[in-house]
């Protein structure tokens, strides 16, 4: 069935179109707009030799990195497990997935500091100590990486269960298991493969977390790239506008990026 | 090109054709009991179906034997050594599923090779090998196409290459055919009897189809609540059933009621000897459509209620003056005139005849 562009289609791609561009195009316009010498990217050319940009960016894509590995080590086995061995606990773990839509992060944030605060008071004298101590290292700090795959739990589950629900995982299991594969080998072999689609995804979704997020980071006193934002956003309005655009703009190339990776591989593995 | 191919694996497989053994298997899932102690003897080489209807516990029995189910109590044993306890992984046992199974990320000689390649055989020479099975199952030149470009047929194909590829010592089919449609069925079946019968290697095929047990098997396992009902060669499983279960599963059965006393038994108005387990008095008298004679006669008492051709026979369906209906094959050119309605006499052969306790109705 082939479907034309009627009137109707184009009126509604119109109003999407003015929606997302408008406020887009009005904030470039605004970073480039000088009064007196007309057009002018000295907002865009400052933000490289910024304070911070460097650092808070590249802390952003670590903690990117490291959440989406954790996330993932953690989800993909449980998951599967789920399906190959218990699927009526399922509506209980996707449940327990969904909890973090539930909680608003400020919420979430709250609690954290509420720990943080309260362990090394009763576990100075313990090595525990040194453990609250470095998962609050400013440098590389774990604990928003742990407070992220917190509140990706919800989408990384919906992501890697439609993977699965495509998938006849429990056949594959058994198919390479007759042919001499052990469980983990069949699960690496012949399962993980199948899932790349909804890996991605995951990582997608993660990613694009992470990047964004800014309550958390922010109330617990870290400054990955968000927070960094919002800070330069008090000083220099036009800079901190010009940051957002480019924030956009490199979000976008990341996850094209990603997406032609794994787009890459997927066609060569399933051409056609 | 074939030829020389199965040849060496001939040699491989008949070398060591193994003998399975299930004793006494029990199983329950909950509160439904799949496997009631289950006793069954596979010959070296033999083409076995085990047959019944959905929940009888065929599935279930044949998947003990690959390790993906584990027995309540009772043991499998291959070549007599108690394989119970080995994982799946170690029971040198090659599978192909009802479902399509092939694996979606790798090609069909990728596919084929998967086993070799866990066995960490180099890569050259597990292609070869590879590519040596898919020429035995005809599919030789479509190595490098991925399973969702392949027609269903070629996928079980495929994965029928797949089992065979680390030479199992038992062939496992699950209801391979069932998901293809009737006429690629029909090839497929063919195609895996000469397979079998080349390599001669002992071999368990589930169904539900007597008929695609009766035409590919050695002999034949019927199943029932899981337990076995009879095994026997698919000619002595149709002319001489053991049971009324048997009798109706496999082929059309009608039932003609009759009194059994002293072991002879009286029905349609004459007395013949009577086989099988009932107690005197009323019984069923079990008849195949091709021992019924069906003759029209004016006086007959038995009316003509339906016809249907078949090719070679027409099946006459019979209501008899006690309102039981039964059914016979006829020739074509008998049954000509034999019109609905058309009042007929019914006889039947001077055989012994199979008789069952009266079915409630």
């Amino acid at each position: 069935m082939a479907r034309r562009l009627t009137p109707w289609r184009w009126a509604v791609l119109g109003l999407a179109a003015v929606y997302f561009l408008v406020p887009l195009a009005a904030s470039f316009v605004f970073t480039v707009d000088d009064p007196r010498h007309g057009v002018d990217f000295g907002a865009y050319t400052g933000i490289v030799s910024a304070d911070g940009f460097g650092s808070s960016l590249l802390l952003s894509l670590e903690l990117a990195v490291a959440t989406i590995v954790v996330v993932l080590l953690l989800m993909v086995p449980a998951v599967t497990a789920l399906r190959l061995g218990a699927p009526r606990l399922r509506p209980v773990v996707e449940v327990i997935c969904s909890l973090p839509l539930v909680v608003p992060p400020i919420a979430f944030v709250a609690g954290i500091v509420t720990v943080l605060k309260w362990g090394p008071q009763y576990l100075s004298r313990t090595p525990l100590f040194q453990t609250f101590v470095a998962v609050q290292n400013p440098t590389f700090p774990v604990v928003l990486v742990l407070a992220y795959v917190v509140m990706a739990l919800p989408f990384v589950y919906r992501a890697l269960d439609s993977g699965l629900r495509a998938i006849d995982v429990r056949t594959l299991v058994e198919a390479a298991r007759s042919c001499g594969a052990s469980l983990p080998q069949a699960l690496v072999r012949a399962v993980l493969p199948n899932l790349r689609g909804a890996l991605l995804n995951a990582s997608f979704l993660t990613l694009a977390l992470v990047l964004g997020e800014f309550t958390v980071a922010q109330l617990l006193g870290f400054q990955p790239f968000a927070v960094w934002i919002y800070n330069v956003g008090g000083s220099q309005a036009q800079m901190s506008v010009a940051v957002s655009v480019l924030s956009l703009l490199v979000t976008w190339a990341l996850l094209l990026a990603l997406a032609g990776a794994g787009g890459r591989d997927r066609t060569a593995s399933s051409r056609g | 090109m074939n030829m020389t191919v199965t040849s060496t694996l001939e040699k491989a497989a008949a070398e060591k054709a193994a003998t399975v053994e299930f004793r006494s298997l029990r199983r329950e899932f909950g509160p439904t009991v799949a496997l009631d102690g289950l006793d069954l003897t596979v010959r070296p080489g033999e083409f076995l179906a085990l047959l019944g209807p959905s929940g009888c516990g065929k599935t279930t029995a044949l998947r003990m034997l690959a390790g993906f189910e584990h027995p309540d109590s009772g043991a499998v044993l291959v070549d007599g050594a108690d394989v119970t306890g080995v994982p799946a992984h170690r029971r040198d046992a090659g599978m192909v599923f009802q479902s399509y199974s092939l694996f979606p990320h790798l090609n069909a000689v990728d596919n084929v090779a998967f086993g070799l390649r866990m066995r960490k055989v180099r890569t050259a020479e597990r292609r070869a090998r590879a590519a040596e099975l898919l020429e035995l199952v005809g599919l030789g030149d479509k190595r490098d196409r991925y399973p969702h470009q392949l027609s269903g047929g070629q996928q079980q194909r495929v994965a029928l290459a797949r089992a065979l590829a680390l030479r199992p010592r038992v062939l496992l089919l699950d209801e391979p055919l069932s998901a293809l449609d009737a006429k690629v069925r029909l090839n497929l079946r063919e195609e895996i009897r000469r397979l079998q019968q080349e390599l001669g290697i002992t071999t368990l095929f589930v169904t539900h189809d007597q008929e695609e047990a009766l035409s590919v098997a050695d002999r034949v396992a019927v199943m029932r609540a899981g337990r076995l009902e009879q095994c026997a060669a698919p000619a002595e499983l149709y002319g001489r059933p053991a049971t009324a279960f048997v009798a109706e599963f496999v082929g059309t059965m009608s039932r003609i009621p009759g009194e059994l006393t002293d072991g002879t038994v009286a029905v349609l108005g004459r007395r013949l000897p009577a086989e099988g387990e009932a107690a005197d008095g009323s019984v069923d008298v079990l008849v195949r459509p091709e021992a019924l004679g069906v003759r029209a006669d004016a006086d007959g008492t038995g009316r003509v209620v339906a016809t249907a051709f078949l090719g070679a026979v027409v099946r006459v369906t019979v209501r008899l003056a006690d309102g039981t209906e039964a059914k016979a094959d006829l020739p074509a050119h008998e049954a000509t005139g034999l019109g609905a309605g058309a009042p007929v006499t019914v006889s039947l052969p001077d055989r012994p005849v199979l008789v069952a306790g009266r079915a409630q109705s």
